[in-house]
């Protein structure tokens, strides 16, 4: 066996080699139960928490009532206010006192107190004052509910002042809320959440596994066996990669089941420009993970690294804030983050009825992205211990 | 392949790795010759490991150039990682893979094409075979060691470089593990293996012998040992004598190295004519029989070690093993 050299293995990209890491990282993905649990898991767990609990358009508010009045207008108010979908008359007062003091201790979240002669005030045209007093912890939790009792006020003096007392009925008064909504009529949050949860789920398991996967094999040692093997970079680098595609492909799949089956959130446009999008997305966090993990020393600073990716992805791209309300140099950094892009294809797709037209501009700059860093990645990967 | 030597496996000059101002290499001549089994010997911190890791293109050498097999150190890497079976000092497989696992990722990374034949050969030739399905992980120092050597013959290398193979394996298993280098050695394959063990050395064709980076020494034991120039005096008697002798003579001129083996003390040193001269004030003593010896390879390094100033005292630290 000494004097006969092989053939030789050639240099050039070799799909069995691939292959060969392939297999591998599957093996000890499968040993690897935690984290396997942990990639079917989070989704769902995440999609749970959050799209039940992020909810920025809270209904069932508590309410107290203190009516001094009891003309036909302040019950039909009161009623009115049971039926809508906003505010749950919890309790009703018998003096401001105790009004004040139920909103102190935060038993209720609205207090709605009706003056005396509240009835005769509106008979005579003396625009009376109805008197809410909102609990504005959290503006965001009341803000909807506030305007929605204009509206209610508005409808119940519509429906009450009639014949006659038509003339009564006030002119649009300084209506200063105005909700407003496009795609969404209903106004659920879910609708919004959901799509927006499944690209940083997708950003933070895709980036930290593989971010954790090859600084593994550096913390391990294993990584000096394998660089003294031939093997070249594209091959480990597409080779760790290829698992954690089929892994985000599962991801998609359970949170896209829990958008329609638990959400009921809908799929107006063109699915295959959904998945598309997602490919190339996947992809591009996996691209960076990989780029984090040949800079990172320990799979601490590939953590850290990660988060450090993560946070500006949540924050600036759409998901938590209005992207439109950023100044323009944060927007210029969001643009350049997938997630943002992401983004706008998911809801494009599923609740603006996109297809390839529509999502292309959201398209091509994910790949520039995947492009510029998978070729940064493969440079950064070093082929000696030097 | 570069026109050299047929009968040469490993023929580097001039080697040097520096870490920051440090050079953990300095400027090493190194020639193995084909089939043989080549002993590299040094304290922790040599530049052994560096050394190694510079033959199979693992480390880029600062200066100095050679080839491995005949190829270029510096631009045949690739050829020469498709030759080279090396073995790491640290286990370095995957410990959440089974033997057969792990052995079958090897075979596959070199493209073999009779895959399950090869890997069989392996497992039986190393004695794995009725562990195979285990996790690497679960093995111990010794059963890691043979698959570790199982992984780096799959493809039947050329040249084979071990990094201390036999740290924290037991008596036995070593003693095994020689016998198989002997065999591989036997069927043509250059191995370059590195230990502290002096027994290990003993069974080596040629030694060389690292220190602070730099090569002090380089030939067959009987040559090392004679290279040193040392002089011995083993002198036996009742311990309590033993232990005054040892505290009387150090310091006097000529006397290098003391060391107490049971009940005999190894006296040496460089200069046969001072050693024999400050050591005659003792040799009427009662009880105490004085005759000539050989000094001992330990001896020899422990010696050769002395002799060169420490390149690593400047920068504080030891340093790791690089």
């Amino acid at each position: 066996m000494m004097t006969t050299h092989a053939p030789g293995l050639s240099p050039r990209f070799s799909p069995a080699r691939l292959v060969a890491i392939i297999i591998k990282e599957f093996i000890q993905m499968k040993r690897d139960r935690l984290t396997f649990a942990m990639m079917v898991g989070i989704p769902l767990i995440q999609l749970m928490l959050f799209g039940f609990a992020i909810n920025a358009d809270p209904k069932h508010l508590p309410t107290a009532v203190l009516s001094h009045d009891n003309s036909e207008f302040s019950r039909a108010i009161v009623s009115a206010l049971q039926t809508s979908n906003y505010f749950e008359l919890a309790l009703t007062a018998d003096s401001p006192e105790q009004l004040d003091l139920l909103l102190d201790q935060g038993k209720v979240q609205f207090a709605v107190e009706i003056p005396t002669g509240f009835g005769t005030d509106l008979m005579r045209g003396e625009r009376p004052a109805l008197l809410v007093m909102a609990d504005a912890t959290d503006p965001a939790a009341t803000g909807n509910a506030v305007g929605a009792l204009q509206r209610i006020l508005d409808s119940v003096m519509a429906g009450t002042l009639t014949g006659p007392l038509a003339t009564l009925a006030p002119s649009p008064g300084p209506v200063e809320l105005r909700v407003h909504r496009r795609y969404n009529p209903e106004g659920l949050t879910q609708h919004n959440i959901v799509p927006g949860l499944m690209g940083t789920i997708l950003t933070m398991t895709m980036i930290i596994m593989t971010a954790l996967a090859v600084t593994r094999e550096r913390e391990r040692g294993t990584m000096e066996n394998l660089l003294a093997m031939p093997v070249r970079p594209t091959e480990v680098m597409l080779g760790k990669l290829a698992p954690f595609i089929l892994v985000g492909a599962v991801q998609v799949m359970v949170i896209m089941g829990a958008a329609r089956l638990l959400f009921g959130v809908p799929m107006l446009g063109n699915p295959l420009a959904l998945i598309c999008g997602m490919i190339i997305f996947i992809t591009a966090n996996l691209a960076v993970g990989f780029l984090f993990s040949t800079l990172a020393r320990n799979q601490l600073q590939a953590m850290q690294m990660s988060f450090f990716f993560f946070l500006p992805s949540i924050l600036m791209s759409g998901f938590m804030f209005p992207f439109r309300g950023m100044p323009a140099w944060a927007q210029v950094i969001g643009e350049g983050l997938p997630l943002t892009h992401f983004l706008r294809v998911v809801r494009g797709v599923m609740l603006k009825a996109s297809g390839f037209p529509q999502v292309w501009p959201d398209l091509w700059p994910m790949l520039v992205f995947l492009l510029a860093v998978s070729v940064l990645a493969v440079k950064r990967y070093r082929q000696t211990l030097d | 392949m570069t026109g050299s030597d047929p009968a040469i496996a490993i023929d580097v000059r001039g080697l040097t790795k520096r870490f920051g101002d440090r050079a953990v290499v300095d400027n090493v001549d190194l020639r193995v010759g084909k089939g043989r089994i080549h002993g590299f010997l040094g304290p922790n911190g040599s530049g052994k490991t560096t050394t190694i890791r510079m033959l199979c293109g693992l480390l880029v050498p600062d200066a100095g150039e050679g080839t491995c097999l005949g190829f270029d150190i510096r631009r045949d890497a690739w050829a020469i990682k498709q030759r080279v079976g090396y073995m790491t000092q640290k286990f370095s497989l995957y410990e959440d893979l089974t033997i057969k696992e792990n052995l079958e990722f090897v075979a596959r990374l070199y493209a073999l094409a009779d895959r399950p034949r090869r890997v069989t050969a392996a497992l039986d030739r190393l004695g794995l075979a009725h562990r195979r399905d285990q996790l690497a992980g679960t093995l111990s120092g010794g059963w890691k060691q043979r698959l570790a050597l199982a992984a780096c013959i799959l493809h039947e290398p050329a040249l084979l470089l071990l990094d201390e193979p036999t740290a924290g394996v037991d008596p036995k298993a070593r003693r095994e593990f020689w016998d198989e280098i002997h065999a591989l050695a036997a069927d043509g394959m250059t191995v370059l293996v590195s230990t502290h063990y002096m027994d290990e050395a003993e069974r080596c064709h040629r030694i060389a012998y690292l220190a602070y980076g730099r090569l002090l020494a380089d030939g067959t034991v009987e040559e090392v040992v004679a290279g040193s120039g040392l002089s011995t005096w083993h002198v036996s008697g009742p311990p309590d004598r033993i232990a005054a002798l040892d505290r009387a003579l150090r310091g006097q001129k000529g006397v290098s190295m003391i060391a107490p083996f049971g009940n005999t003390l190894h006296v040496s040193g460089p200069d046969a004519v001072s050693l024999d001269a400050s050591v005659a004030g003792f040799q009427g003593q009662a009880e105490l029989d004085w005759r000539r010896g050989d000094p001992t390879l330990e001896d020899a390094f422990i010696h050769l070690m002395g002799s060169v100033p420490d390149n690593f005292q400047k920068p504080a630290g030891a340093g790791g093993h690089v």
